[in-house]
């Protein structure tokens, strides 16, 4: 028996998810010995996670880690399996007999809710759904985003939250020819909403967002960028926590919101207002969204552990759609264990724990590991430490050869799977390319598994024709 | 948009910046790191990891501004370095005397 890493038995390695974590990981495995495959699944037909359906489209800049993604998967060693779904299609056991070991980077697929009165009114929304519906997610292609209103209204103040607020705000000629879906910017394109008001629920200090993504919303071709100067009173423990240097980017950010408020009255078409210390505490209308109740705050406590707490004064916003984004959260994978209260797979540097024992064989990366938070490079960083830990268990992995995708055939044939390797991808990839081209887009994506598949047949049947002719 | 190393990191060499690139484009020489502009996403995600505030962004402060054409001459010219090294003997007690 040849040992484990050689050319007769090579390390077999799955990876669950095709997002920067799963890129990396596949990354630094590849990196380390010639003799590791790595056979990445991803329940979509397209690969690249939230870089693809995250990202906002307006930033075409920051998808370019895509192009290390394409590196990655043309190394020798590597192989995609989009159109599966792990859990659903194949579980986890079924995985675990074919490979050596299995890293879960499925990242979070699901958000955190308000757990107030209304929430599920018509006009109430996530904005994971309404990012996902302007990056052409299929999941959420037939959500419908009524923007007839005048006012729309941003629980949160992430990125996230920024870019939902970007998005609303831009003029049809900002939004034309980056990669938006089709879909998306018919409805944007008819938007009626003039202010866009985001919320925190503590102070300009606390804010999450960066200072750049902050900054843009003050160079928008219609829209100004509305602070309340007052707003901008900090506290004792808030000045302490902006004068610490390792808060730099808050300061940062701040000074940008200072900039906001000394502007003169907006003049734009759209305003964006920026308001902090209120949080919301009912949804109210009659069938649908008319307005939110919102709670104001004040913040107690030491530097940088200071809380919101309500003043009991309240106030009424009319509005007529709403986005919640106070965080995303992981699901539970079948067969693994899960943290339910993190929304994450709870593990001890990248491997996956039970209780107090450690499950051998089972490793995690990136927002399924660390829960929602940090961008792009923050998953490399993480897949290279979590990589450590399996290579540094590589001595108590059972040598016996793994078959691979190879011994899971006879499973995809028996439920119907309709996998999508690379070379797939790459023809879609390609046939997106070119419809965008016509629209003067760097790509319209497909929004529907069968459109995506329809590429792949019609190929198909064009070189079968060739064959025959 | 620019992103760019500056004076402090040389002779330091923590490399922390490095783990977070997402697309590896520092490059290096024996003083100090350099960011290739081609390849620079402008994320940001190196610069709250350097640990003596080397990296800039824009708007990038009047006295920092020549290294935006010092990193853009030499980072192609440098071979990359694409994971965390060991700092240089030394550079504790440099990342000190810098007010860290
Ligand atoms: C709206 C938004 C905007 C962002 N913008 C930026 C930005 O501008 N710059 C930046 O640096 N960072 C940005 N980020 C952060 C960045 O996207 C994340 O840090 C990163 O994508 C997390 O990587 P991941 O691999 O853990 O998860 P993901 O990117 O979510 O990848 C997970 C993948 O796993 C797949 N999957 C899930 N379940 C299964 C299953 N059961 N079987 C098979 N496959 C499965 C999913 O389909 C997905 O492709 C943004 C995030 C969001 C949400
Ligand atoms: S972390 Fe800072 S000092 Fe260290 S190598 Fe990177 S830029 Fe230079
Ligand atoms: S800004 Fe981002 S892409 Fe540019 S060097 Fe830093 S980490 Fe790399």
């Amino acid at each position: 028996m040849a040992g484990l890493g050689t050319q007769d038995n090579p390390l077999r390695i799955a990876i669950v998810g095709s997002g920067p974590a799963g890129f990396y990981a596949a990354e630094a495995l590849l990196k380390v010995a010639p003799a590791v495959a790595v056979d990445m699944f991803e329940r979509l037909a397209s690969p690249f996670g939230l870089v693809r359906s995250g990202v906002a489209p307006d930033h075409p800049k920051l998808k370019e880690p895509i192009h290390v993604y394409q590196r990655i998967a043309a190394s020798p060693g590597f192989r995609f399996f989009g159109n599966v779904t792990i859990g659903r299609d194949i579980s986890v056991a079924e995985l675990q007999g074919c490979y050596h070991a299995v890293i879960f980077t499925c990242g979070a697929q699901s958000d955190r809710t308000m757990d107030i009165p209304g929430e599920d009114l018509a006009g109430s929304h996530a904005a994971t759904e309404f990012v996902g519906w302007y990056n052409g997610h299929p999941d959420y292609r037939d959500r419908v985003f009524d923007l007839s209103g005048s006012t729309a209204v941003i629980v949160g103040q992430g990125n996230v939250a920024v870019d939902v607020c970007r998005i609303l705000a831009k003029t049809a000629d900002e939004l034309r020819g980056s990669d938006i879906a089709a879909h998306a910017f018919e409805v944007l394109a008819q938007s009626k909403i003039r202010d866009i008001v985001m919320i925190g629920r503590r102070g300009p200090a606390q804010a999450k967002f960066t200072h750049p993504e902050l900054r843009e919303l003050g160079s928008l071709a219609d829209c100004d960028p509305v602070v309340n100067v007052r707003d901008l009173d900090l506290n004792a423990a808030s000045r302490a926590e902006l004068a610490d240097k390792s808060n730099r980017a808050a300061q940062k950010s701040y000074e940008v919101l200072q900039q906001f408020a000394a502007r003169p009255a907006p003049t734009h078409r759209r305003r964006c207002h920026i308001e902090f210390l209120k949080t919301p505490i009912e949804l109210r209308g009659k069938g649908r969204l008319e307005s939110v109740m919102l709670m104001h705050n004040r913040l107690t406590g030491e530097a940088s552990h200071q809380v919101a707490e309500p003043t009991g004064e309240t106030a009424e916003l009319s509005c007529s759609i709403l986005f919640r984004s106070i965080g995303y959260r992981g699901v539970a994978m079948p067969g693994v264990p899960f943290d339910a209260a993190r929304g994450v797979i709870p593990n001890r540097d990248g491997r996956v724990t039970d209780g107090a024992t450690t499950v051998p064989g089972l490793y995690v990366s990136g927002w399924i590991k660390r829960g929602p938070t940090g961008i792009i490079g923050t998953n490399r960083e993480d897949s290279v430490l979590t990589v450590n830990s399996l290579l540094a268990d590589l001595p108590q992995f059972d040598t016996a050869a793994r078959p691979g995708a190879e011994g899971l055939q006879a499973l995809f044939n028996a439920r119907s799977v309709r996998l999508v390797s690379y070379a797939d991808w790459q023809k879609i990839d390609a046939a997106e390319i070119r419809r965008g081209e016509a629209a003067g887009k760097s790509r319209e994506k497909f929004t529907r598994l069968q459109d995506m598949l329809g590429v792949l047949a019609s190929e198909e049947q064009a070189s079968a024709a060739c064959v025959a002719a | 948009m620019t992103t760019v190393v500056t004076d402090n990191c040389q002779r330091c060499r923590f490399t922390d910046c490095v783990a977070v690139c997402p697309v590896a484009c520092f490059h290096g020489d024996d003083e100090m790191l350099y960011i290739d502009p081609e390849t620079c996403v402008d994320c940001g995600a190196c610069i709250s990891k350097c640990p003596v505030e080397a990296i800039y962004e824009d708007p990038i402060p009047p006295d920092k501004q020549r290294w935006i054409e010092i990193n853009a001459a030499r980072a192609p010219n440098l071979p990359p370095v694409e994971s965390k090294q060991a700092p240089y003997p030394g550079a504790e007690e440099r990342k000190k005397s810098l007010g860290f």
